[in-house]
């Protein structure tokens, strides 16, 4: 469905993309997840035919996005990162309008966006400036989706709205992944990630790795442990001085601790207590995305 | 294309800037025009220095008074109080009976009345100048019913601060001009800038709507509103200017409509280049407004600039649809007489909307 082969793309001296290889296949829900300005909205750019790539080359359903753009545009469907919707139109005339623009009719395709647009139906009259984000998004996919697109790209579709819509979001996701459209998803949202079929973590304009979410998790290589007392900011500081820390960070109410060898947990307590810290506790814990992200980060930038 | 259209037309409405740009501020500025040229005067400040006060000076002052055009500001005593009277700038003119008024009409026949006028704002001051010479006729006529050959009381005009009085006809069509060139271009150079900054743009890019259309569909709404800006502006050209309207209407109204292409032409070369709404705004009032105030003839006169300005105006496209206002609405000339006019706006319509579509970015560097 989409082949992606050694991407480059530069703005003046900062390279965005440094060599991006993968192919995404026909009916998957494929994540591109990492840090702001890890290259997501750059690459997206290049596969929806905005920006022209420095060196490689990138088909989305055969078509070249250089060559043959034209063509591609009448098939894909684009939200891009920025709520690009006309504010002052209301929820009704936006749909109208991107429909005309496809040469089709709000109508025709009603089936399609009927479940998404069914719920800010009440609001039709509403403009769109005027819509809570969750509405505004749930808008500008039903914008996506209005002239049946193969392959739909959404960048960054749930940054800055509230967690309810983002759950309600990835639902519809799954809804139409069911209906046979490839859906090309960009987040900073690591939890997010879990419910891609397959994931690329990016950083820096490279691919960390590309697996299926469990597989990357699998593949993680430590041991991880959840550890809590008094005060969390001196507990990092101490973990990290630990001979036997590979790392240590915040993460939610746990510091998360990952060592290369196996611990006995109770003397692990033991020794912080020792250190002066109040009501320790200490977990084992299996790894998620954003520890394996982590760690793949930490791996890179050491070679670096 | 009809869907673009629709869409626009919606934003424009609901936009409540643009329609002020678009109708108010076209109403506003020949209003706050036809209000400075208007050419009924009333209570006008004067001054007078009766250097002879005898009966005859006293019935000419009492007859200027008396009128509804003039209010006495200042009585002036002596020659010296006239510098201190004009400086403060309330009095439009000054009248200077000179002595023995009253003796010089009797014995000779011949008498001398100056006029000292505020000529800053020059339309004003003609209309003064004419209204008090026909009092003065009048009063001649009253104190001699038998109607001389030679004129008996002379009037002696003098004009202060603008000697050269420019007709009011120069500043119509250049204020039309001027409207129609500012509206059109800033309002579809700003609405394209819009949609790059708020990233609809993006959206249109990527579908399949061609550079064309976009461009067509962005234009025609402001072609429909510009148009009917500019017939606004003509109506109140000939209600508040008294502007003549010698030519032929439908001529003067399709050239006008050519203009506003070749603007809104204008306005789209300017958001290919600018990418948000403030450059494209700035952009317009530098690269529109001030050009077209200065070279166009509008208020310096082209035959006095230097000779590369001269040559620079030849660049403006206001400048020739001044040409052809005037030569319509005052000359009433027919196509025979600006045909070449006509031809230079039509190429930089065809020149500004070529370079648009291939500035179009199709991509989005």
């Amino acid at each position: 469905m989409i082949q992606i082969q050694n991407v480059h793309k530069s703005f003046g001296n900062i390279q965005a993309l440094k060599g991006i290889s993968l192919e995404i296949a026909e009916g998957e829900l494929f994540g591109f997840i990492g840090p702001d300005g890890a290259g997501k909205t750059t690459l997206f750019r290049v596969l929806v035919s905005l920006l022209v790539p420095d060196e490689g080359k990138a088909t989305v359903m055969d078509l070249d996005v250089v060559n043959d753009y034209k063509k591609l545009r009448t098939q894909l469907g684009y939200m891009p990162g920025r709520f690009s919707l006309y504010q002052d139109l209301t929820v009704e005339e936006n749909l109208n309008f991107f429909a005309g623009i496809f040469k089709t009719t709000l109508k025709e395709n009603y089936e399609l966006i009927k479940p998404i647009y069914q719920q800010i139906e009440p609001f039709k009259k509403r403009r769109a400036g005027a819509l809570s984000g969750g509405m505004k998004q749930k808008l500008a996919l039903s914008c996506a989706l209005i002239h049946k697109p193969k392959v739909l790209f959404l960048d960054e579709p749930t940054t800055g709205v509230d967690a309810v819509s983002r759950k309600e979001f990835w639902e519809m996701l799954q809804s139409l992944k069911k209906q046979g459209i490839t859906i090309v998803v960009s987040t900073p949202y690591m939890e997010e990630a879990a419910l891609c079929d397959r994931i690329a973590l990016i950083q820096k304009g490279e691919l960390l790795d590309i697996d299926k979410p469990q597989n990357i998790i699998n593949r993680y290589s430590h041991f991880l442990y959840g550890i809590k007392a008094e005060r969390m900011y001196d507990l990092v500081k101490i973990l990290r001085e630990n001979t036997h820390c590979n790392s240590a960070y915040l993460f939610g109410e746990y510091v998360h601790f990952s060592s290369n060898t196996e611990l006995d947990m109770d003397k692990l307590k033991a020794e912080l207590i020792s250190t002066g810290m109040e009501n320790v506790e200490v977990i084992s814990l299996q790894a998620n995305i954003e520890d394996s992200f982590m760690d793949l980060m930490a791996k890179t930038n050491n070679q670096a | 294309m009809r869907i673009f259209i629709i869409k626009e037309f919606l934003q424009i409405f609901r936009d409540k800037r643009s329609l002020i740009i678009l109708f108010g501020i076209p109403i506003v500025q020949v209003l706050l025009f036809g209000f400075a040229l208007k050419n009924e005067i009333q209570d006008i400040p004067i001054a007078i220095l009766d250097k002879s006060k005898d009966v005859y000076s006293q019935q000419l002052i009492n007859k200027i008074i008396s009128s509804d055009y003039f209010v006495l500001e200042e009585d002036l005593q002596e020659e010296k109080a006239i510098e201190e009277a004009f400086r403060k700038g309330k009095i439009k003119q000054l009248i200077i009976i000179e002595n023995d008024f009253s003796e010089k009409l009797e014995k000779k026949n011949r008498a001398v009345v100056q006029l000292i006028l505020d000529a800053s704002n020059p339309n004003t001051a003609s209309m003064i100048n004419s209204y008090t010479s026909a009092i003065l006729r009048d009063f001649e006529h009253e104190i001699n019913p038998i109607p001389t050959r030679v004129p008996m009381v002379i009037p002696e005009t003098q004009m202060r601060y603008n000697p050269e009085l420019r007709s009011v006809f120069m500043f119509v069509p250049g204020v039309i001009t001027i409207i129609l060139m500012l509206v059109s271009a800033m309002m579809t150079s700003i609405s394209i800038a819009r949609e790059k900054e708020l990233g609809t743009m993006e959206v249109l890019l990527v579908s399949p709507v061609k550079p064309i259309q976009i461009i067509v569909g962005k234009v025609l709404p402001y072609v429909l509103l510009s148009f009917s800006s500019a017939v606004i502006i003509l109506i109140m050209a000939y209600t508040a200017f008294q502007m003549p309207m010698v030519g032929n209407l439908v001529l003067l109204l399709a050239e006008s409509l050519l203009f506003i292409v070749m603007a809104l032409a204008l306005g789209i070369f300017i958001s290919t280049v600018a990418n948000s709404q403030q450059t494209a705004m700035l952009l317009s009032m530098f690269a529109l407004l001030l050009p077209s105030i200065l070279l166009t003839g509008f208020i310096f006169p082209i035959k006095n600039m230097p000779e590369i300005l001269q040559y620079v105006s030849q660049l403006m496209p206001p400048k020739w649809f001044v040409i052809i206002i005037k030569n319509i609405m005052i000359k009433g000339n027919g196509i025979e007489s600006i045909w070449k006019e006509t031809l230079i706006i039509l190429g930089f319509t065809v020149f500004f909307i070529g370079l648009s579509v291939k500035k179009f970015k199709t991509r989005l560097e």
